[in-house]
């Protein structure tokens, strides 16, 4: 790289960049390091927000594992409705953009109605969504009906509430069309031509040249939903809250539960740092088993 | 071959039409229900189509809660993110791209490396420290961390000033102008639309944001609309329509915003996303 001709002198170059960037620095100190130590502090104290905080060690992390009951059940249900919903989105806004990407008249008013579930707040949607599963007076129960199925108990049964979720989030895929469609643009044409070329159908296109190519797009979105998934909370909390019998608590929840409902902060701080080593490793392995599936142009 | 070309086409049109269905009837019964009253939405059969539109929740919403008020909270909230979020991330940015100095990759790397941890996580943390500050129950932690830049918009905007070109400012600077008048003539208003990505996406976050306002606002006066919607649920009596009014009412500035500015959504997420 070569060297820019700005500024008089380095000395003075390096005074302006760091001040340029000192918001960036003094918000890494102030809103990420200095909150992180804290947290690693209290996660091993007894504070519950009165009393004085006591220092008890790794008694947290222990007590979580050995004697929280509900500490398993809330991950149990966050890992199922990860590993329910992130496939699942996937496939779907795969599909969608294919759909988009193909010759069709009215392109643009399909994105933009695919795009628009995206745009709702997560509150407005969990509040709306209580209101379309509601077992008597909901919609899709209505359809149901008609279609001459029995109603279905959605949120209040123990079986589908995390299915009911799930469908839920798959319904705001929007942005994930979109960052696929563009994904599928840019996909050079000549390399589809070929396929047509040598004889091959819709599948060899799709399997021998969109799938590779857009791999690592997809790894991008498989682990941001996977974060986005792992931290569900606003949907149990204004739809269920945790119920029926818990089979909808998210870790998330639990935590929350724990440190704003029951005080306990030393606990819940222990546990959001167990969730943050649980995302890392889900992440991690993710990562280590994509160079078996993702493709990057110029690898060998 | 034609035949099966048409069969193909059709096809490909009923699920664009099928998609596009399931994408707003949650939409359109959350809209439908709310001018609604009580009495019509538990009818059995269920009515479909509201003959007469009744505007009373909408009224009610506005009366029975500060729901104005919950409105001039989030815009003021809004507001602030936006100008804090325009004036640091431009200023992180340039600094990072445009300047040679030890030290900057590190540091972009450090902000890109935050964009790895679950917001969630660090929310405990945030509000520990907020409340060791004795600042909640206030809308500072709503607001001030947006003057400190964001890794998802600096990563974004360094994208797009390396496009610029560089003589720009060369010429600038033989010219005797300092670094903060480059960034102010020159960069800002060639970085325009850059700019409108990220005042655009920073107007979702902030509107739509649930988690902090629940965690750092105790008095209703002080709710913004996300968390302002839920006081109308409640375990004895929830007053449908009217949960469906404030719904509806949260939702607009939203679909407004996106129908007139529609093409900086797309390529905010497709600049934040692709390249990642």
């Amino acid at each position: 790289m070569s060297r820019t001709k700005i500024g008089f002198n380095t000395k003075r170059q390096t005074l302006w960049g760091w001040i340029l960037i000192s918001p960036l620095c003094l918000g890494l100190t102030l809103w990420v390091a200095f909150p992180m130590g804290l947290s690693l502090y209290t996660s091993m104290t007894t504070w519950d927000m009165l009393s004085k905080a006591e220092f008890v060690g790794f008694q947290n992390y222990i007590k979580i594992f050995t004697e929280d009951e509900l500490f398993l059940k809330s991950i149990k249900n966050t890992l199922y409705f990860t590993f329910l919903s992130v496939p699942l989105q996937m496939v779907v806004a795969l599909c969608g953009a294919l759909l988009l990407n193909s010759q069709v008249k009215g392109k643009g008013v399909f994105r933009t109605i695919f795009y628009l579930p995206s745009l709702i707040p997560l509150v407005v949607s969990s509040v709306m969504w209580l209101w379309l599963f509601n077992h008597q007076y909901g919609l899709i129960n209505y359809f149901l009906n008609i279609l001459g199925a029995d109603r279905i108990q959605w949120i209040d049964s123990k079986e589908m509430v995390i299915p009911s979720l799930t469908i839920m989030n798959v319904w705001n895929i929007g942005n994930v069309i979109i960052i696929f469609l563009a994904g599928l643009q840019g996909i050079p044409n000549d390399l589809l031509e070929a396929v047509d070329i040598d004889g091959g159908r819709y599948y060899h296109k799709f399997r021998y040249v969109i799938l590779p190519l857009l791999s690592p797009i997809i790894l991008y979105n498989m682990i941001v939903n996977m974060i986005k998934c792992l931290q569900l909370f606003v949907e149990p909390y204004i739809m269920t809250n945790g119920g029926p019998v818990n089979s909808s608590l998210s870790f998330v929840l639990h935590i929350y539960n724990n440190a704003f409902k029951y005080g306990k902060m030393g606990l819940a701080n222990a546990m959001a740092w167990i969730l943050f080593i649980l995302t890392m490793l889900i992440s991690l392995i993710i990562f280590k088993t994509s160079n078996q599936w993702t493709f990057y142009e110029g690898d060998k | 071959m034609r035949k099966r070309r048409t069969g193909t086409t059709v096809c490909i049109y009923t699920f664009l039409v099928l998609g596009a269905i399931s994408c707003l009837i949650p939409l359109f019964w959350l809209v439908r229900s709310s001018f609604m009253s009580t009495e019509d939405m538990f009818k059995l059969p269920l009515i479909l189509f509201p003959k007469k539109l009744k505007v009373q929740n909408y009224i009610d919403v506005f009366t029975m809660v500060p729901f104005a008020q919950f409105y001039a909270n989030t815009i003021f909230v809004v507001v602030v993110n936006i100008i804090g979020a325009l004036i640091s991330n431009l200023m992180i940015a340039y600094g990072l791209t445009r300047i040679e100095f030890k030290g900057r990759k590190l540091m972009f790397s450090l902000s890109i490396g935050t964009l790895m941890l679950p917001a969630y996580v660090q929310l405990i943390p945030l509000f520990l420290e907020w409340n060791w500050f004795g600042k909640i129950n206030t809308f500072l932690p709503l607001t001030v961390p947006a003057f400190f830049g964001n890794a998802f918009f600096i990563f974004m905007l360094c994208q797009f000033l390396r496009t610029i070109p560089r003589d720009f400012d060369e010429a600038a600077f033989m010219d005797g102008a300092s670094y903060p008048l480059i960034i102010a003539k020159i960069i800002f208003p060639l970085a325009k639309p850059a700019m409108a990505v990220v005042a655009i996406f920073q107007f979702m976050f902030t509107w739509n944001d649930f988690m902090g306002p629940l965690l750092f606002l105790n008095d209703m006066e002080k709710y913004t609309l996300a968390i302002g919607i839920r006081t109308f649920i409640s375990t004895f009596y929830t007053p449908w329509g009217v949960l469906m009014a404030a719904a509806t009412l949260t939702i607009l500035p939203l679909i407004v915003l996106f129908f007139i500015a529609q093409r900086y959504f797309i390529s905010g997420l497709t600049l934040g996303g692709i390249k990642g």
